[in-house]
């Protein structure tokens, strides 16, 4: 018996788990499966689709707070806030165009079980830095609350940070409670062309170390759509200051040559090109997505350049190195070697077909004290092993 | 003395202190263990002071490798380790144990490596917030999380406790600026949890190790983000005629897309308190008094500080200054600033509580409190995060008079579930430790509190870290791990299926 099952509140979900892990039935847990392709394949008979759960349970714009279902979609949630003047300040990014799949998908449950960020992660956080709450389903089938419903909140262990990034190996979360906050009232983009990669994270290294409070730092190094290279900078805010900011940035960054700024709504649709893996988007080669210290960035591009042939493009300052492999070989093994050899980090394979995704550690291994540690995790949570198996790691 | 209970001690533990000193003596040379009582004597209590234990023995090692042997042979000997930085702990969570090993994190001093390119710090456990600063601050960076207690608190108990301080609303907690640690489990192994980059390869560990008292591990390096100070800040001071007013000031602030980098809000016995003590020009005439302190570049603070102020005037401000120098805004906030001694000298005692609260509960939770004060015979005067919600009520008591203390911790109980009660949380940057242990019930369920203790489950089985604090009731990992499973009792014929 193959089934799906699609809850359509706490209880059921409840209910479903407390049924898998007494009959020792796996489940594969999806939302709107927009992240489906990301991951190593999880192969269960059952499926746990958490899409019913869906809708907006209270959104209090002066409370900073919002409190939704998990399975509500996120491109909803982000219209509401946007009505109000608010919005997600980690900017999750949308997996769909480098995945092959529609933009807009996803679910907020999804945004936090992969712990999406965006180009502002360096300022402003990622969805574990905007998590207030939970309420979740562990695998042994226990409805928990944790966290809270207002910004500030030490009590008890932080899990609801904990689960952000779990790819649904812990627990199913099925009401969250996110922070919101302002959405800025303009932006605009400082443009320095032709940079070489290393002295761009150095301009970029500069320019976030400056008092200019840059929200987004990225360098493409064949530009958009294979021009020359560009070094983009981001300033948020309100109008005089972003023009001011723009002015002091001119004069830090003077040494690096020529700039021109982009005003608002170029930068809003190059900013979600960048967030979106819109330069290395297209056909179908593996591609990699490296978490380093950002000065490592550069050198570890030049140093993988000599091994394979390659696309890159940096955001974050240097620090997030989107990598695809021209030749359509993994090199996971150089990858991860060139990673450790620049001060250490970590390395995804965000996408692999999924012959590929089963037969290699798609998320970075850990050492063994850690892993063990991991594991241990897990056991506690879900003892059956009956959530997305293997999605993370084998076993775990 | 006090009405919180700490675990009964293991005579057994106690029995064999000489010998535990022995191996202890083997593991951390010279002076690293203390066990004559005079020399302990500083360690037994932190800034819950109305607490005391002389721990069984305190250990001070100075290096990864003495940490991860001293833990090894405790969890082999099962000897209880209560981790301490530098004991400024407002809840009780460096409180001793009399059958535990105190280990004392203050001789991991050192700033190990200063990187601006990358703005980050990495510094050993032991050095004060302040210290990061200190160490940055020529190049004018600066580390964003500052508790009141920064010139002395540890970055080891900042992660303990995560952290916040006054400007946490724009720049966030500890949990949101730390970017690594290194940690030793209570087995000796030593793991480390991110580094110079961002998010986790695997679970986020670093996000629970944050903020978990103590009780999962020890903290042994820790790597920071460090920020480019703000071009300029500057504050306005602001009085209101009521609560009320001041409440709707701050949701129009925020509402007008403004995230100030500190808003505070003192109420009429702090305002009165703090301007007995430092003459801060502070109106006393106002039933609420408001910092805004906006801070970034001086156009964006110039064109704030009049939006600001047109939505104060909106509300009903009575009193309005502007600060026009840097010497005017260190006035605004030295009232402030100075609020917990200030209450300390017209009490002579105050216990400071620290709920958070739905920021528009707060005339509500005001005037309960004062309900409340009535009922046990105490004043209350607050300080209060105005933009996240955080309140600090000074609870004013005696504890030479009979019964006091007993009054104003059970007047702080009811003021922590009060803020429960509004949807609130029983601490926002204090913890949990002791003081509001026997509390967490009232926030969370029993099923909720599981969870939790599952977590202790995986790094600390043996519960040898840091036990009595946080959890009411400690349950065996062995009897938390058995699953009570229905077997063939739901087959969910309610949940639609395809």
């Amino acid at each position: 018996m193959e089934a799906t099952l699609k809850p359509r509140d706490t209880r059921e979900t409840c209910d479903a788990i407390q049924w898998a892990a007494a009959e020792e039935r796996p489940l594969e847990i999806v939302g709107s499966r927009s992240k489906e392709a990301l991951g190593r394949p999880v192969q269960t008979a059952h499926v746990l689709d958490l899409s019913g759960l869906s809708g907006v349970v209270a959104y209090e714009p002066e409370e900073l707070v919002l409190t939704v279902k998990a399975g509500t979609p996120i491109a909803d949630v982000e219209q509401l806030v946007a009505s109000r003047g608010q919005e997600f300040s980690f900017e999750p990014m949308d997996y769909g165009p480098l995945l092959g799949r529609p933009a807009g998908q996803g679910t907020v449950g999804g945004v936090l079980a992969a712990n999406l960020s965006g180009p502002r992660r360096i300022k402003a956080g990622a969805a574990r830095d905007h998590i207030l709450g939970m309420e979740a389903v562990s695998g042994r089938g226990e409805v928990f609350n944790s966290g809270g419903k207002v910004v500030k909140n030490v009590t008890g262990y932080d899990l609801p940070r904990a689960l952000c990034g779990s790819w649904g190996t812990l627990a199913v979360a099925t009401t969250v409670t996110l922070k919101v906050n302002p959405a800025a009232e303009t932006s605009a983009t400082f443009v320095i062309e032709g940079l070489d990669d290393q002295n761009a994270v150095e301009a970029m290294c500069m320019a976030m170390g400056s008092s200019a409070e840059v929200s987004a730092a990225a360098h493409l190094p064949g530009g958009l759509d294979g021009e020359r290279p560009r070094t983009l900078l981001r300033l948020e805010g309100f109008e005089s200051s972003v023009n001011y900011r723009l002015e002091s940035l001119g004069k830090t960054l003077s040494g690096f040559g020529k700039a021109a700024d982009v005003g608002h709504e170029e930068t809003t649709i190059l900013w979600k090109d960048i967030r979106d893996c819109k330069p290395v988007a297209s056909g179908t080669e593996p591609v990699w997505r490296l978490s380093v210290a950002p000065t490592a960035g550069a050198k570890l591009v030049a140093a993988l350049r000599e091994t394979f042939p390659l696309d890159a493009y940096y955001d974050w300052s240097g620090g997030l190195v989107w990598l695809k492999s021209l030749d359509g070989a993994l090199w996971d093994g150089e990858i991860r070697q060139a990673v450790a050899d620049c001060g250490g980090g970590h390395a995804t394979l965000v996408r692999a077909d999924a012959s590929l995704r089963s037969t290699v550690s798609v998320f970075q291994p850990q050492a063994t004290p850690l892993a063990a540690l991991a594991k241990r995790l897990k056991q506690q949570f879900d003892p059956k092993g009956i959530l997305n198996p293997g999605r993370m790691i084998v076993g775990v | 003395m006090t009405a919180i209970a700490m675990p009964a001690p293991d005579s057994a533990v106690m029995a064999k202190r000489a010998e535990i000193v022995k191996a202890l003596q083997a593991i951390v040379p010279g002076e690293g263990v203390i066990h004559d009582e005079t020399e302990m004597r500083p360690y037994e209590t932190d800034a819950l002071t109305a607490y005391r234990q002389m721990p069984l023995i305190v250990v001070l090692p100075e290096t990864v490798e003495q940490v991860a042997k001293v833990l090894r042979y405790c969890h082999d000997n099962d000897v209880k380790v209560v981790p301490r930085g530098a004991g400024t702990s407002l809840s009780g969570g460096a409180l001793p144990l009399a059958d535990g090993v105190l280990m004392s994190m203050m001789k991991f001093n050192q700033v190990l490596d200063i990187d601006f390119d990358n703005r980050a710090v990495v510094v050993q456990p032991g050095v004060t917030n302040l210290g990061i600063t200190r160490a940055v601050e020529h190049e004018g960076f600066y580390y964003a999380p500052d508790p009141s207690s920064q010139i002395a608190c540890s970055i080891g108990g900042n992660i303990a406790e995560n952290s916040g301080g006054v400007h946490c609303l724009k720049y966030g907690l500890t949990t949101n600026n730390v970017l690594g640690i290194e940690m030793v489990l209570i087995t000796g192994e030593v793991i480390r949890l991110g580094g110079k980059h961002l998010d986790s390869e695997g679970y986020d560990l670093l996000g629970l190790m944050t903020g978990s008292e103590g009780l999962l591990g020890v903290v042994t390096e820790v790597t920071v983000r460090i920020l480019q100070k703000p071009e300029t800040a500057r504050a306005l001071l602001i009085g209101f005629p009521t609560s009320e007013d001041g409440g709707r000031c701050v949701a129009d602030i925020i509402a007008a897309g403004i995230i100030p980098g500190g808003m505070e809000m003192m109420d009429k016995p702090a305002i009165h308190a703090a301007e007995a003590f430092v003459n801060a020009g502070y109106p006393l005439d106002v039933e609420a008094l408001l910092i805004v302190e906006l801070d970034g570049p001086e156009a964006e603070v110039d064109y704030l500080i009049d939006r600001v102020e047109q939505i104060a005037k909106a509300n009903k401000a009575g009193h309005l200054r502007i600060s026009t120098s840097e010497e005017e805004r260190m006035t605004f906030w030295a009232g402030r600033k100075a609020a917990f001694p200030a209450v300390g000298r017209i009490s002579p005692d105050y216990l400071c509580m620290d709920g958070t609260i739905p920021r528009k509960e707060l005339p509500k939770v005001l005037a309960r409190m004062r309900e409340l004060g009535e009922k046990h015979g105490l004043g209350v005067a607050n300080v209060f995060h105005a933009g996240d919600g955080n309140l600090h009520p000074l609870i004013l008591y005696d504890a030479n008079k009979p019964g006091e203390l007993a009054a104003a911790e059970a007047f702080g109980a009811d003021i922590l579930r009060l803020c429960v009660e509004v949807g609130g949380v029983l601490t926002g940057e204090h913890g949990v430790g002791i003081e509001k242990r026997d509390l967490m019930p009232d926030m969370f369920s029993e099923e909720d509190l599981k969870q939790q203790q599952r977590v202790k489950c995986a790094f600390d089985d043996k519960h040898l870290l840091n036990p009595g604090k946080v959890f009411p009731v400690l349950h065996r990992c062995a009897e938390l791990g058995k699953m009570h499973v229905h077997k063939g009792k739901l087959p969910f014929p309610d949940i639609p299926r395809f």
